[in-house]
């Protein structure tokens, strides 16, 4: 059996983002942020600092666009969605 | 446990029928419609049960929910999505019907409908957006605006003189009965947002287990209407919006309430035909009728006091010339006149189809009174056919440019020892001076209309003896 995360992530992706920024108001451990280039929207998307995530999901509850934020949990296995 | 938030399969992966960019929705940044579809999609996901969910989305920014839903989509008109869902439900009641609509299609046009679907205690889920405020039309005044909001049509403030209070729809409806779930929830903080997460999936989980009527009102940010940053907006619910509407639960029966089975109506032809008091057997359809030119088009005003049987004659010339392969229509009127003890009703007897059943210039009159003769023998078209009861009315008619039947009907009837039946001897009359209808054709039909069948023979002969009169006078 294939070993889960070492440690949560988030992925955003930035064409789908409106740069609403609810994310980032959210986060609790402050990682999100507000990105300078514009994205094909010409949206300030948001970005992920690559580091310190902890899975909480809140970023997930709070945005409006359903495909722009996935929140990878700790102990998720890659395997799970084929 | 699942170990990471994804987009629901509940959504189109690519949103085919949007315009434009299709993996992203239309709704402005910060909107919370979108997190309340998220939230709806990933429940529908969990419970297993998008196959067979039907979600109705309303007139207003979610009108094009149908492009995010991969589910069973119906867009109703402006507030009926309660009455859709209702539909929906009944045929379907093995469905899971879910009604998404605002504060102005719920609470404004359709306040209605969503009392009367809650009071029937439809088991259906009802989701309503509350944000205050019309956002598809640009920001106009909702029931549910605040005191002093400012929106387009209340530039000031919203004004409680001219504006009345902001409507609390949970509490109202929390009255009622029927409901078996009733809750607000605000979508701001997570901790609030979880507690919405949370209703979603009661107020579903209530319909699948055949409870009976949920509603989840959700306070959410609109900010573009409102001119706020995403962030401000979601901080003005907090604030304001929360205040005027308090969030929690107003009904929850649910530990309570037995669930109710499920059973679809099924409506048997025979059934309904014995309800109603219809011979089982379907006649033969008379087809020996002469086609009288003059009379093939007629439009008939049926008039006279009520008790004459004026709608039952009507009626009755319906039914037979529909048997006998005509178009009909048959119009009772239940005007203010029927206070006064008159009745009338429109009949439309045609060889082509018939564009509306109101008749207003009729091609035949029937007057059985004299109030009936002096209100409508004016509008007879030039050419057209007044039959009157001269029993009761001695006057003359005035008109000299139309045809005129006068036949002592109510004396006939009396004659056979039942004055209420002259209605069936101004029948006989009419079918033998106009041959649009021949006896037989009559006959087939009484049965259909009278209903207690012992009254048939007596009928019959005021047909035939008002028959006669017309023949022997000719
Ligand atoms: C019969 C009818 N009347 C009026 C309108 C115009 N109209 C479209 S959306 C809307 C109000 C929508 O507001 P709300 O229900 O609060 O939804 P929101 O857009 O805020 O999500 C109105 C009045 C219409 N489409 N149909
Ligand atoms: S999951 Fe939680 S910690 Fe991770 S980015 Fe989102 S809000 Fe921040
Ligand atoms: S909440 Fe969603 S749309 Fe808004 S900035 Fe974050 S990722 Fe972008
Ligand atoms: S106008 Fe308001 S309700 Fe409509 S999509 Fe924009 S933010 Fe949402």
């Amino acid at each position: 059996m294939a070993e889960g995360l070492k440690k949560a992530r988030v992925v955003i992706r930035e064409d789908e983002c409106k740069g609403c920024g609810l994310c980032i108001a959210i986060c609790p451990e402050g990682v999100l942020f507000e990105q300078k280039h514009l994205n094909r929207m010409g949206y300030h998307p948001a970005g992920y600092r690559g580091e310190g995530c902890t899975g909480c999901g809140f970023c997930f509850y709070q945005c409006p666009e359903p495909g722009a934020i996935t929140v990878y949990k700790k102990g998720y296995v890659e395997e799970e969605v084929a | 446990m699942a170990k990471a938030l994804i987009k629901a399969d509940s959504f189109y992966e690519i949103y085919e029928r949007k315009d434009g960019i299709k993996d992203v929705t239309h709704y402005c940044p910060g909107c919370g419609h979108g997190v309340l579809h998220k939230l709806i999609a990933e429940a529908l996901d969990d419970f297993g049960i998008r196959e067979k969910s039907i979600l109705i989305s309303p007139v207003g920014c979610s009108v094009f929910a149908y492009y995010y839903f991969r589910l069973g989509n119906i867009q109703a008109a402006h507030g009926r999505a309660p009455a859709v869902a209702t539909g929906i439900k009944r045929v379907h009641p093995e469905s899971v019907v879910i009604s998404y609509q605002g504060d102005g299609d719920l609470a404004a046009i359709g306040g209605n409908n969503i009392l009367q679907a809650a009071n029937r205690g439809e088991n259906i889920t009802v989701f309503f957006v509350n944000n205050a405020i019309y956002g598809m039309t640009g920001g106009q005044m909702a029931p549910t605006t605040l005191i002093g909001q400012k929106t387009t049509t209340t530039p000031y403030g919203r004004n409680v003189v001219n504006e009345g209070y902001p409507v609390r729809v949970c509490e109202l409806l929390a009255t009622l009965d029927a409901p078996v779930y009733i809750e607000r929830v605000a979508l701001t903080d997570a901790k609030n947002t979880s507690k919405v997460r949370r209703a979603v999936r009661k107020a579903l989980q209530n319909q699948i287990d055949n409870k009976g009527f949920s509603l989840v009102e959700v306070l959410s940010a609109c900010p573009s209407n409102w001119k706020m940053t995403p962030v401000q907006a979601k901080q003005w619910v907090e604030d304001n919006l929360i205040k005027q509407f308090p969030l929690g639960v107003y009904k929850d029966l649910t530990d309570q309430i037995k669930p109710k089975k499920a059973e679809k109506q099924v409506f048997s032809v025979d059934g309904l035909k014995e309800k109603l008091n219809i011979p089982m057997e379907e006649e033969k359809y008379s087809t020996s009728v002469k086609e009288a030119k003059e009379f093939r088009n007629m439009k008939l005003k049926i008039a006279g006091f009520g008790g004459q049987g004026i709608l039952l004659l009507g009626l009755g010339m319906a039914q037979a010339a529909m048997q006998a392969g005509y178009n009909v229509s048959w119009l009772p009127s239940y005007g203010p006149e029927m206070r006064g003890g008159t009745a009338n009703c429109h009949v439309n007897i045609s060889k082509e189809r018939i564009g509306s059943p109101l008749v207003s210039k009729p091609t035949v009159v029937i007057a059985m009174n004299l109030p009936s003769m002096e209100k409508f023998q004016s509008e007879i078209e030039p050419g057209g056919l007044l039959l009157y009861d001269t029993s009761l009315i001695t006057q003359k008619p005035v008109r000299d440019d139309i045809k005129v039947l006068g036949i002592p009907a109510t004396q006939i009837a009396d004659n056979l020892g039942n004055t209420r039946i002259a209605n069936m001897v101004i029948m006989g009359a009419f079918i033998a001076y106009t041959s649009v209808l021949d006896k037989q054709a009559v006959i087939n039909a009484l049965p259909f209309f009278i209903k207690r069948k012992n009254l048939i023979p007596l009928n019959e002969k005021a047909i035939v003896e008002g028959m006669n009169y017309v023949l022997s006078s000719n």
